[in-house]
């Protein structure tokens, strides 16, 4: 809403409170003010001029030379390129000197011979959007009416000498909609009177009654129509007091007719909207809901089919306006109407939001009834038309209106305690202080001891409930004043629990071992939500997606991690390690939320480690991962949990992947990237994980134990084995682990061979096994039992015979 | 005898003395103080002598074994010595190359601002609730004050996947959840972190999936200056000692009487600048006191109960922290950006 603070003081005294302190007030007590612009901002020497004369330029085509008399004596030749320029016209005129918008500064020139002493303005010269300007001047130079005093500041006569502020409504304040409403606020912060119009139209004595009959067939959307008809209308252009006013709230001046209308909905926020009475076709309005397919062609040209979700307003037969957002052309008021059927209505929020929603169209007038109107304004906002058109278009308002009322809206009253108040806000208010604050608001209080029962008026509809009243108490009392305090009562252990906890260690541990945190989107295209994903489930869809790309929840993150490692590596970054943990989505088919399990995945690619000048360059491989993970793991406690078996997985390395497996079950997988993805994202060899971070930290670990630092030495013993290639380590660790008993406390693999001197097919693994006794210093003998056993085992259980 | 011996004594510290290295003093050790040096091989002729002078030359003997060794013992410590400082002056290095890189990732800024923003308030003894990205209307929007077709769901269009069930537009739904789960009893402390969405298109100062934290109280006396002050202490702690806040009226249709929080501009003070827009204040987040009709649906008795809550959104936080432009910057992870969070504050 743009309030402009001159217009506001013909409600309101302002007298010492300028739009900027006022602007502040505002702000602190109940509506933001976004903003304050100074509409004269940078402008001056800019008069009221009269055209004297005006022919075309001896040299050149589109300009005319013109004399204009600027009012203090002096007449000036000035050269105009407008096409709308001719002798008579009162005009804006930026005497030499002047400075227009963009510190642009008139100077005497001489144009194709002549001289120019000034510059006729158009309205955007001027400032004024050219949106705003009436069609008539878009395209040229501003007349002002013939009636306007040349040699006054044009600016003044433009009431460009204003401020506007704009409030940002937030959807509870539908009443400052309104300059009314807004004056309404100011007195309440001020402590101020407000002056109301108090609209007394004469009245022919034809009735309304006769030229039409009112009949709402849709009550609940609906439940008062009154309309005024109002005959011998002259259709002409505004003065100019009122066509600044609506450019000024951002409105485009038509003609006085409909500007009137829009000129009501600003100061009472009621919409209004005015038909040509001869249009219509009937002396019948009738209010119902479209009916299926049925077509309206609206004031902008648009032809719009409509359902029965929309309600219309009809002549009995046609609709002739999609009511409460915008007329039909074929009753649309032009320059040859002279009879005027006068429309203020109170329609409910719901069906003119789906309308407007629905034809995507909003207008000054849906926004405020999908807001909510205030019922009571419904007849004085006619009555205020009615007298406006008398004045301003000569017209002849009938007596009484054609109505249909069912309304049934009476002022809330709710009532609420001191100490309520003073308990919800923690302030020690006395009543008369609260007495005061709702007087300033105008609300009508009684007061029977601790109890204040207020009645509150229609126009805010906001407040229902004793908490708003606290609100409006604590807002005009001032939320600076309100005192300090922390809660007190029963005290609560601030914590995170064990699984948050755990999880900022995976992440620090993360970090340390060198990778960057991301945070990536949960939606994604329907390719990328199922690559790579752990639980092959159907993804969950959006009903209506913003693009394809962002359309299903993702079910697994390597896919979104392996798009960061494609945009980094395509700015020059050579190497590039991230980790995310967040939610992949697994739709449910019995339960309607999908379960939402919290993933941790990780992509590296690049040179894990270099260091230039010492010639070291390592680049990063499936170990490098693997070790994060068992690192992982480790720090978790859960160690001896971890298992990695091969396998084959779908966009990964068909020879360099393996599952994850915690307990035996599979909670991850980690691999090298599939070559032709990695080609197709232009990456080098690439690595990824993924796990469920869920299952990882919710698994039972030990309690943390202290044990014996060993005083007996333990004892190592080498051996490399000569088995088949496909034999792999994790099962030769196996059988020596379990072969080699309660002796055997560590197993290393510490060599792998896999040249020309093995025989075809075979490769040498060499492993470390270290012997421990805690109760005494072990013999050979001892170990050699062991040992043996190891040896045995392997031979038989994997054909590994000790490499001569 | 004698002289035989002095001549030995004096041979010999003379070789010590020019030993070059080492191995040529061992050589002069051996040589004169070996069994078979000549040493031993004077006083092989002690048998000669008489029963008085046997025992003096002995101790001559020993006298100058003695002063050889000692001697060489202390060439010795010369020689290892200079070898120690040969061994330094060849193992010179440039200490300005530049060492190893250490391998360091770091946290997503985002999170730092969320971790930060917890532990603030774990210390107030809050506990951290989360709640489910996918929610049910009800939880996102009707335990919450908001009936279906109510007006102020235009403010956060939101994702639908159902009729019943959208990717959550705020993390209130955390709360209700959480209110609910206290039956009725207080007091609850809580705060709930994260992700959310909204139907908006990407740019500068949107996206269509951002952070959210959000702080939670109810009991049998919380007072709207328990708001006022818990967001002072928040607003200090986060953003510095010298900001002061301010309480502005709003509305959410989830608290009432709603507010909203600006703090005082650092940038210039509060005169007004670009990033206040003038005004000397910014706004930080939004807050109120839960509206009696959220604690009916968790099951309060609204009459008995009363609670604040205050929603704030870390990429704003982040923003106005670290002067970041632009929004996508947190969503894009590009290492350049990343990087710039690393050092902890």
């Amino acid at each position: 809403m743009l309030v402009s603070y001159k217009w506001l003081q013909e409600y309101i005294d302002l007298e010492g409170v300028s739009a900027e302190e006022l602007a502040e007030k505002i702000t602190k007590s109940g509506i933001e003010v976004e903003g304050v612009e100074k509409l004269n901002e940078g402008l001056k020497g800019v008069v009221v001029g009269h055209v004297l004369e005006c022919e075309k330029h001896p040299n050149a085509e589109k300009l005319n030379k013109t004399l204009v008399d600027l009012g203090n004596g002096e007449q000036v030749q000035i050269i105009c390129g407008a096409p709308n320029v001719g002798k008579g016209q009162k005009v804006a005129v930026a005497t030499v000197g002047a400075v227009l918008p963009g510190n642009f500064k008139i100077k005497k020139a001489k144009l194709r011979g002549e001289e120019s002493h000034g510059m006729i303005c158009s309205l955007q010269e001027l400032g004024i959007e050219g949106k705003l300007a009436p069609k008539e001047y878009a395209e040229g130079i501003y007349n002002f009416t013939p009636d306007t005093e040349i040699g006054q500041d044009a600016l003044e006569a433009l009431n460009r000498d204003d401020e506007i502020l704009e409030l940002g409504l937030t959807p509870n304040r539908a009443d400052a909609m309104s300059m009314l409403g807004v004056a309404y606020e100011v007195g309440a912060i001020l402590g101020k009177d407000i002056k109301l119009p108090n609209p007394q139209p004469e009245t022919s004595t034809e009735l309304a009654s006769d030229y039409i009959n009112v009949t709402v067939e849709a009550k609940e959307d609906n439940p008062l129509y009154v309309a005024k008809v109002i005959k011998n209308v002259k259709v002409g252009p505004s003065p100019v007091w009122l066509q600044t006013r609506l450019m000024a709230a951002g409105i485009r001046p038509h003609n006085n007719v409909v500007d009137i209308t829009n000129f009501i909905l600003l100061e009472y926020g009621q919409p209004l909207h005015a038909f040509d009475y001869d249009k219509l076709g009937s002396k019948e309005i009738l209010v119902r809901r479209a009916k299926d397919g049925e077509v309206i062609e609206t004031l902008d040209d648009v032809k719009r089919t409509l359902t029965p979700d929309h309600l219309v307003i009809t002549n009995g037969t046609e609709p002739v306006a999609l009511a409460g957002v915008m007329g039909g052309a074929n009753s649309e008021v032009g320059s040859d109407t002279t009879t005027v059927l006068l429309e203020s209505a109170y329609f409910t929020g719901g069906v003119i939001r789906k309308a407007s929603k629905d034809h995507g169209l909003r207008s000054e007038a849906s926004s405020r009834y999908e807001k909510g109107v205030d019922p009571a304004r419904v007849r004085p906002a006619a009555e205020r038309a009615a007298e406006l058109m008398i004045e301003l278009a000569g017209g002849e308002v009938l007596g009484g209106e054609a109505e249909a009322d069912a309304l049934d809206v009476k002022p809330a009253v709710v009532s609420t305690t001191l100490g309520k108040i003073n308990k919800v806000l923690g302030t020690d208010l006395e009543m008369n202080q609260v007495e005061d604050i709702f007087a300033r608001l105008k609300f009508e209080t009684a007061v029977d001891n601790d109890t204040i029962t207020v009645t509150v008026p229609t126009r805010r509809g906001d407040i229902t409930i004793e908490e708003d009243l606290i609100e409006e108490v604590g807002r005009l009392y001032g939320y600076d004043n309100l005192p300090t305090t922390l809660p007190v009562g029963e005290s609560t252990p601030g914590h995170l629990s064990d699984y948050q906890k755990k999880r900022r260690v995976v992440r620090r541990y993360m970090e340390g071992a060198g990778l960057y945190q991301a945070v990536t989107y949960s939606l994604t295209s329907a390719e990328k939500a199922t690559q790579y994903a752990l639980d092959k489930r159907e993804p969950v869809q959006l009903a209506m997606p913003m693009s394809e790309d962002r359309s299903l929840l993702r079910l697994s993150i390597v896919p979104q991690l392996l798009e960061v490692l494609k945009y980094n590596i395509a700015r020059q970054t050579e190497s590039f390690a991230a980790y995310e943990t967040g939610a992949v989505f697994l739709k449910n088919s019995n339960e309607d939320l999908p379960e939402e399990r919290e993933h941790l995945a990780a992509a590296i690619t690049g040179l894990w480690e270099s260091h230039p000048w010492q010639g070291e360059k390592k680049p990063v491989d499936f170990f490098v991962l693997k070790g994060i993970v068992e690192g992982l793991f480790a720090k978790l406690g859960l160690e001896s949990q971890l298992d990695f078996a091969k396998a084959e997985l779908d966009g990964l390395h068909p020879g360099r992947t393996a599952e994850i497996l915690l307990n035996g079950n599979v909670i991850g997988f980690i691999g090298q990237v599939h070559p032709t993805q990695q080609k197709s994202l232009d990456l080098k060899e690439t690595y990824v994980f993924e796990l469920s971070l869920k299952a990882l930290l919710e698994a039972e670990t030990a309690p943390l134990q202290y044990t014996a630092i060993p005083r007996f030495p333990s004892i190592s013993r080498d051996i490399a084995l000569v088995v088949e290639k496909a034999t792999a380590a994790g099962d030769l660790e196996t059988i020596i682990t379990e072969a080699g008993g309660s002796l055997l406390k560590e197993v290393n693999v510490f060599d792998l061979y896999e040249g020309e001197k093995m025989e075809e097919g075979k490769k040498s693994l060499a492993f470390s096994l270290k012997y421990f006794d805690p109760e005494k210093t072990l013999t050979d003998e001892d170990i050699a039992k062991a040992h043996n056993k190891v040896l045995a085992a392997l031979e038989e259980k994997a054909g590994a015979v000790l490499r001569g | 005898m004698q002289d035989r011996l002095k001549e030995l004594q004096a041979e010999a510290l003379e070789k010590v003395a020019t030993a070059a290295d080492l191995k040529e003093l061992n050589d002069v050790r051996v040589s004169y103080l070996g069994k078979k040096g000549p040493i031993t091989e004077v006083l092989k002729g002690m048998g000669k002598l008489s029963a008085e002078e046997r025992p003096k030359m002995g101790a001559l003997a020993n006298e100058v074994r003695d002063a050889i060794s000692g001697q060489i013992e202390v060439k010795q410590k010369e020689l290892e010595e200079a070898a120690v400082q040969k061994q330094l002056a060849s193992e010179q290095i440039d200490v300005t190359l530049p060492g190893r890189p250490v391998r360091t990732g770091s946290h997503h800024p985002l999170t730092s601002i969320i971790e930060e923003i917890e532990d603030l308030f774990i210390g107030m003894g809050y506990t951290v609730e989360e709640g489910p990205e996918v929610e049910k209307d009800y939880y996102n929007f009707e335990a919450l004050n908001l009936p279906k077709g109510h007006p102020a769901r235009d403010m956060q269009d939101s994702f639908y996947i159902t009729e019943e069930t959208l990717m959550r537009t705020h993390t209130s739904p955390v709360q209700a959840r959480t209110m609910e789960k206290h039956q009725g009893k207080g007091p609850v402390r809580i705060i709930c972190p994260g992700k959310v969405y909204r139907r908006d298109n990407d740019d500068a100062t949107h996206s269509h999936q951002f952070m959210q934290i959000e702080g939670l109280v109810v009991d049998e006396n919380v007072r709207m200056s328990d708001l006022k002050g818990t967001l002072e202490v928040f607003a200090k702690k986060m953003f510095g000692e010298d900001r002061e806040i301010r309480l502005r009226p709003s509305f959410f249709p989830f608290t009432e009487p709603s507010v909203e929080m600006d703090i005082s501009c650092k940038i210039c003070g509060g005169s007004g600048c670009s990033v206040c827009k003038g005004t000397g204040w910014i706004e930080i987040l939004g807050a109120g006191m839960v509206h009696p009709n959220v604690l009916e649906m968790a099951g309060y008795d609204s009459k008995k109960y009363t609670g604040f809550a205050f929603g704030m959104g870390p990429e704003r936080i982040a923003m106005l922290k670290y002067g970041v432009d632009d929004i996508r910057h947190f969503y894009t992870n590009d290492v350049r950006f990343l990087k710039q969070f690393s050092v902890e504050e």
